[in-house]
């Protein structure tokens, strides 16, 4: 008797037979019936059209014949939500029932019903299921909120639901608490700015204490939770790291990596020269190694999880490298996780050990893993010198195999060992020559020809190798052609006599026949060059390389602060921040690992101290597929400014102050908020300028003197005069003009209202798009009276940041849409990036230092500030009215060096270098920032401040 | 939270679906149907696949993708967990998970998808709080039902649900009070040409199968406690014990549970039982290649090696084997490239060998990888790490139990390279 009798039909039509069924009066042959409805509903058949029959048999006390009605229900009403509503009354009886299993049942089964109807229907039975005696009915209730809160948020948070929900975390039963936990989890992920978890110590001993007892999923929940949490000290951090540990010895893997990520984080806290330190780093490595022996789904996710871990602490694993081992029938997706921790961990200890092992996976016969198997070798040569000679001659053996993918391989990495290590190795040039012909890849022909031109002095034969390559000229990839145009062009400075005819033939090949503008651009450059001046040529082309960093491939440190924050989550496996989750990033805030307790902190600052002090790399070379684009800018670009055009909205700015513009600032500002000082640009002097700046800045007054000769008060924010946003052509007759400016920390978008119609206008509101730094009104838009025809009327929009984030172009867009009784306008406007400049964006000279070292030299911005005429401690003081602070000031040869720092909202660092040269009005400013297309709007405010 | 499950068989049909919440289209399931075409083998499927507007979570047991939805951040592990616990259940219900099996009981796999998730929130996983709700199918007790029309659903709130041990449910009677714990050893080892361990641990779990009445309440300890420096307990058990006085106390689930697992790393010595000599090699012409494995003991520590069982993944190429085994017999599957050899029991004193040619496709060139040997073995009473159970003492009942453990050690990812 199985219930594949189910899927069987009859002639006459399933439907029609299972009707008849339906209404039958025997009991037993009804919910044989249902059972086969059900059963043609699973494998995804539409039987909907047994809407009314079904819900028949829902008054009944058969307790199986309800649930198999119930679960045919939940799949339907929404459907068919008339007919839903006959069930209503069923469930409300069932609510009242004396079994608290039928009393759960109808409010979990109703809060499926995803129909609006019944929801209205709900709210009743609901408040009362939340405080019902029996904990079993509560815990359903629970849950019953967030699915409510699914369907209509608004009605739950009428209703009060969210209180009592609130409330339940206090609960005597850890199952409930648990519950409410995840329901207010779920419910605050779409609430972003909702206080619904208001973590304080009280509530996390109420969890902690929840914790020991309720169900393993009930742990991971509340574990999550945990983890939200920033502990007041560190004596609270060890009370809740050392209640935490024992869930690292759980049997369920999720439970033990939602643990982690507690300690992880509230370990960044603990003092470390405190003895629990020690003893909870030691703790963590068992339960890690322990989930590599799970099944693989988990491992893989363990994995991308340990690459994180090994990244931030690896100490933690130093001593486990052999568990990270590939066993041979390992799934593909472990084994290639598993190799790049290896590389990870790979060190001067152990390294031995671990090329033992890359050259046995070399020999495997995935290819995908062979590939990186020997990829890793090189990596291992780069991470660790010591190693570097053995690498080598690992790497040649697998070339003496001939086995064409390993050898193609083994080239390109060998070109990267070249570059870490110049004139060390060339003596295997030779061997590799041999291989040419085999070579078919594009990324291994480019590598080939890059070495052959780089050390064409030693090849004797350098120009009939290269010759060989270029009589298929045009059917090479890009990336072919760009580096052998480059290592002929290299090859005939070194060894100009003989090789003139293939230089020529090269360029006129690259420049005539193709239609690859890169490849044609790079040859008139080169051509220009050689014919202006081959001198110059010879110190472009064949400069001094930067040398490669060890490790290509680091995470960011800021970032890789975050994913830790995020271990066990979506974003810990794709190593992206959550906010990159177009779905599930409503709610999503940025998390930060708590600074560590005030004893070390001096020492060693607590984010980029770790990674800045400890090695510093020369320079970084992004990844592996960027090479070549390096190569190009290596060849081309000496680190000369690039000068950046104005934006359009910096000219506008500009012309309107020559033009009238004076006024309507003044007019406008005044009208706005008259305490503010107005004309804080036109004149920085004015007392109140420096009133309203100093308390915003904090600390700012204090460090004034500490710059020593700082004369002068610090000026407030610059305000751009108001520029024309929305035309009254464009808007039936309203016209919008306005600026932005930051007071006393918060930012204002200053607008005047002009009624150019007939009629008056009344009932404004405002909306922004998604925006890049997520800027969005703080509150509605204060238009009390209506706006009569040719009045203008002054509004002060306060603006929060915390609005959903897209990034925009350019990055300063903001698009506004303005409703008033007529109709709805769109404008956009671009706001100063100064807007955004935080108070306490002051950094410690420290960390500066290490910041600036850390943040790899590509994102190094230079600009050109024309025509300033202050001398630096002026400028400085100007540009601290805006929040940009110096730190530190340095004078060499006559001219200041000054080092700024710059905090956004969104917590980006900006550091910049500003030179000046005393009598000299053009300063030069480098700016860093690890997100690199902010340099420009940086440079934009600069120019702005210094020049009013 | 999980929003839906969908069952995919190994032929890529679609056999099962649940939504927990809205339904969602089975479409959803093209992104799995494209990366399990990429990943050609189905257990190289990734376990994570995005798409525009959900993630799938999918695990491969049982010759069967259980492929979850998921739509806001959810920890990946724990939607795997999951997963995972669904397939024991239906172990667990069916006595096997198979396609087969989840079609002929489909009321029942609903029954209980529904029970085990609400709202895309595990609701009842452990196994005898579901049994209360919901009977599995015996023979017997379906025909009961189509005779007197009682139904297979619990009509009570299961006990267990609530108190604060879930996992036993209460007024549990035997007349035969008894608790046997199998010892059960699995070795995970790398060997390289030479012989040489590359890297090896120890696997171990303690299962039990206790049938007690009431509340016991039981406390098992170890003779050699240290030996244990990494575990993971069930939830039954007391961890605060464990941390002060290395012994396992706890009240016991009722039946078949998994009372711990626990890991000896690469660090300690690990006990290799057997060595393998071997020389697989390739002629560069003639299209032929020569085989000769022996197995023999290595620590065995005085016990017999059983169902020893060597194999050997040949390279594309090799189209046959020709070869003679001393002990056993061997089968060479042109198909899949593998090679089995059935050994069984190892006797010490006369070494079996397996011993012959292979022929290559002619023409092709020689192989560039080296095929590896696995190796599966049994060893009964014993547990290769040394741990032994000292005594278990029971508290909270009057009566006398039958007590008994049971050492088991077994190959587990046991490896030689060649």
């Amino acid at each position: 008797m199985t219930d594949s009798k189910y899927f069987t039909t009859t002639k006459k039509g399933e439907i029609f037979e299972l009707k008849a069924e339906l209404n039958s009066d025997k009991k037993e042959k009804k919910k044989e019936a249902v059972k086969k409805v059900i059963a043609s509903m699973t494998v995804g058949k539409d039987v909907s059209a047994l809407f009314p029959d079904v819900v028949n048999c829902m008054q009944t006390d058969n307790l199986e014949l309800k649930k198999l009605v119930y679960l045919y229900l939940m799949n339907y009403a929404k459907s068919q939500p008339d007919m839903a509503i006959m069930a209503v009354n069923t469930f409300v009886k069932d609510c009242e029932d004396p079994n608290p299993l039928i009393r759960a049942l109808a409010v979990r089964t109703m809060g499926c019903i995803r129909v609006d109807k019944i929801t209205e229907y709900l709210c009743e039975p609901l408040r009362k299921c939340l405080k019902d005696e029996d904990p079993y009915v509560r815990k359903t209730a629970a849950v019953c909120v967030a699915k409510l809160h699914d369907i209509n948020a608004q009605l739950v948070e009428d209703q009060g639901f969210l209180d009592t929900l609130k409330d339940l975390i206090s609960d005597s039963n850890p199952m409930v608490v648990a519950n409410a936990v995840a329901a207010l989890s779920e419910i605050a992920e779409s609430h972003p700015n909702s206080n619904l978890l208001d973590l304080n110590p009280q509530t996390i001993n109420k969890l902690l204490t929840a914790l020991n007892e309720c169900t393993e999923w009930g742990q991971i929940f509340i574990l999550d939770c945990l983890a939200n949490y920033t502990p007041r000290d560190d004596r609270e951090s060890q009370s809740i790291c050392e209640r935490v540990t024992p869930r690292l010895s759980h049997a369920n893997s999720a439970v033990v990596l939602s643990a982690v990520k507690v300690l992880m984080k509230f370990m960044e806290m603990l003092p470390k020269d405190l003895d629990y330190y020690g003893t909870l780093l030691k703790k963590l490595a068992p339960p890690l190694v322990t989930l590599l022996s799970a099944e693989p789904e988990l491992q893989y996710v363990a994995l991308r999880n340990i690459n994180l871990i090994v990244q931030k602490r690896p100490e933690i694993l130093k001593h486990e490298m052999k568990v990270f081992f590939v066993k041979y029938n390992d799934p593909i997706y472990v084994k290639l996780e598993k190799l790049d921790i290896m590389i990870r961990l790979a060190s001067q200890a152990n390294i031995a050990q671990v090329l033992a092992e890359l050259k046995e996976y070399a020999t495997e016969v995935d290819v995908d893993f062979v590939r990186k198997a020997v990829r890793a070798i090189g990596r291992c040569a780069i991470k660790v010198e010591q190693s570097a000679e053995r690498c080598v001659s690992t790497l040649l053996d697998l070339i003496q195999t001939k086995v064409n993918y390993v050898v193609q391989e083994a080239i390109v990495v060998i070109k990267d060992i070249f570059r870490k290590y110049p004139n060390k190795y060339e003596s295997v040039i030779a061997t590799l020559c041999e291989n040419l012909d085999s070579l078919d890849e594009p990324e291994a022909r480019a590598a080939m020809i890059w070495i052959v031109g780089e050390y064409a002095e030693r090849i004797d034969n350098a120009d009939e190798l290269l010759e060989s390559f270029l009589e298929g000229f045009h059917d090479e990839s890009t990336q072919v052609q760009l580096q052998l145009l480059t290592a002929i062009v290299k090859l005939f400075l070194k060894k100009p006599t003989e090789t003139q005819e293939l230089v020529q033939q090269v360029l006129s090949l690259a420049t005539q026949d193709s239609d690859n503008p890169d490849l044609r651009d790079r040859g008139y450059i080169y051509w220009r060059l050689l014919s202006t001046d081959p001198v110059a040529a010879k110190e472009v082309v064949l400069a001094e390389k930067p040398l490669i960093s060890e490790e290509t491939d680091l995470i960011e440190p800021t970032l890789l602060e975050e994913l830790i924050c995020h271990i066990g989550t979506l974003a810990s496996v794709y190593h992206k921040p959550p906010s990159a989750f177009v779905e599930g990033s409503r709610g999503v805030q940025h998390r930060r690992i708590p600074p560590r307790a005030g004893s070390v902190e001096s020492a060693e600052s607590p984010e980029v101290g770790q990674s800045g002090s400890s090695e510093a790399p020369p320079a970084v070379i992004p990844s592996q597929g960027d090479l070549l684009g390096d190569l190009l800018n290596l060849d081309l670009a000496p680190p000369t400014a690039t000068v950046p055009s104005v934006q359009p909205s910096m000219q506008m700015g500009a012309m309107d102050l020559l033009g009238g513009g004076l006024d309507s600032l003044l007019g406008g500002d005044i009208g706005g908020s008259p305490s503010m000082g107005a004309g804080l640009g036109a004149a920085p002097t004015v007392m109140p300028a420096a009133l309203g700046g100093a308390p915003a800045v904090g600390g700012g007054l204090g460090d004034l003197f500490d710059l020593g000769g700082g004369v002068g008060m610090p000026t407030g924010f610059y305000v751009v005069p108001k520029t024309l946003w929305l035309p009254a052509m464009k808007a039936k007759g309203l016209e919008i003009s306005g600026t932005f400016a930051r007071r006393g920390g918060i930012i204002q978008m200053d607008m005047s209202l002009t009624n150019k119609a007939m009629s008056v206008m009344t009932d404004f509101a405002i909306q922004f798009n998604r925006n890049s730094f997520g800027m969005a009104p703080a509150g509605p838009l204060q238009v009390l009276t209506p706006l009569s025809p040719n009045q203008t009327i002054d509004v002060s929009l306060p603006l929060s940041t915390n609005g959903p984030v897209m990034k925009m172009e350019p990055l300063n867009n903001l698009q506004v849409a303005v409703k008033n009784n007529i109709d709805v306008f769109y404008f956009s406007c671009q706001f100063p990036l100064s807007l955004l400049f935080v108070e306490d964006g002051k950094m410690e000279r420290q960390v500066f230092l290490a910041t600036w070292k850390d943040i790899p030299n590509d994102n190094e911005a230079q600009f050109q500030i024309k025509d300033v005429h202050l001398n630096s401690d002026a400028a400085s003081n100007k540009l601290q009215g805006s929040n940009i602070f110096t730190i530190a000031k340095r004078t060499v040869e006559g001219q200041d060096m000054l080092y700024q720092s710059i905090k956004l909202t969104n917590s980006i660092w900006v550091l910049a270098e500003m030179r000046v040269q005393t009598g000299n009005p053009n300063y030069t400013l480098s700016i860093k920032c690890r997100a690199p297309e902010v340099c420009q709007f940086v440079y934009q405010c600069y120019e702005m401040v210094l020049k009013n | 939270m999980i929003h839906s499950l969908f069952l995919i068989n190994n032929g890529g049909d679609l056999f099962l679906e649940k939504h927990w919440k809205s339904v969602i289209s089975r479409s959803v399931c093209d992104y799995f149907f494209e990366a399990r075409e990429k990943a050609v083998e189905p257990d190289n499927v990734p376990p994570v696949i995005r798409t525009p507007h959900h993630y799938l979570i999918n695990i491969y047991r049982e010759k069967i993708f259980f492929v979850s939805v998921i739509q806001t951040e959810v920890p990946p592990l724990f939607v795997i967990e999951f997963l995972h616990r669904i397939a024991e259940t239906f172990q667990d219900y069916f006595g096997e998970c198979s396609e087969t099996i989840i079609k002929d009981n489909v009321v029942i796999v609903y029954e209980l998808l529904e029970e085990m998730l609400d709202n895309g929130f595990p609701l009842a996983t452990e196994s005898n709080i579901l049994k209360e709700l919901i009977r599995p199918p015996t023979i017997l007790r379906s025909m009961v039902n189509t005779i007197t029309g009682s139904s297979n659903v619990g009509e009570t709130l299961p006990t267990g649900q609530l108190s604060t041990i879930p996992w036993r449910r209460a007024g549990v009677k035997y007349t035969n009070n008894e608790a046997y714990f199998d010892v059960v050893e699995e070795i995970d080892a790398i060997l390289d040409k030479s012989g040489t361990t590359v890297f090896a641990e120890i696997q171990g779990v303690i299962d039990a199968c206790v049938k007690m009445s009431g509340m016991p309440d039981l406390t098992l300890s170890f003779m050699n406690p240290r030996l244990l420096d990494d575990v993971s307990f069930h939830p039954c058990v007391r961890y605060k014990r464990w941390e002060s006085e290395r012994v396992i106390s706890f009240i016991p689930p009722d039946g078949n549970f998994q009372l711990m697992s626990y890991h000896i790393s690469a660090q300690n010595l690990v006990a290799i039982p057997v060595y393998v000599k071997q020389n697989i090699s390739f002629f560069e012409t003639g299209s032929s290649g020569r085989l000769d494995i022996t197995v023999g003991p290595k620590q065995t520590m005085g016990k017999t090696v059983e169902c020893l069982v060597v194999t050997v993944h040949m390279p594309k190429v090799v189209l046959s084997a020709n070869l003679n085994a001393t002990q056993g017999t061997y089968n060479y599957d042109p198909v899949t490239k593998i090679l089995l050899w059935d050994i069984g029991k190892l006797n010490p004193q006369k070494l079996p060998n397996l011993k012959g040619s292979l022929s290559l496709q002619s023409g092709a060139p020689k192989p560039e990888e080296n095929p590896s040997l696995n190796i599966d073995l049994k060893i009964q009473q014993l547990a290769i790490s040394g741990l032994k159970v000292n005594r278990l003492d029971m508290y909270g009942e009057k009566y006398k139990p039958f007590k008994g453990v049971k050492y088991v050690t077994k190959a587990g990812k046991f490896q030689v390279r060649t």
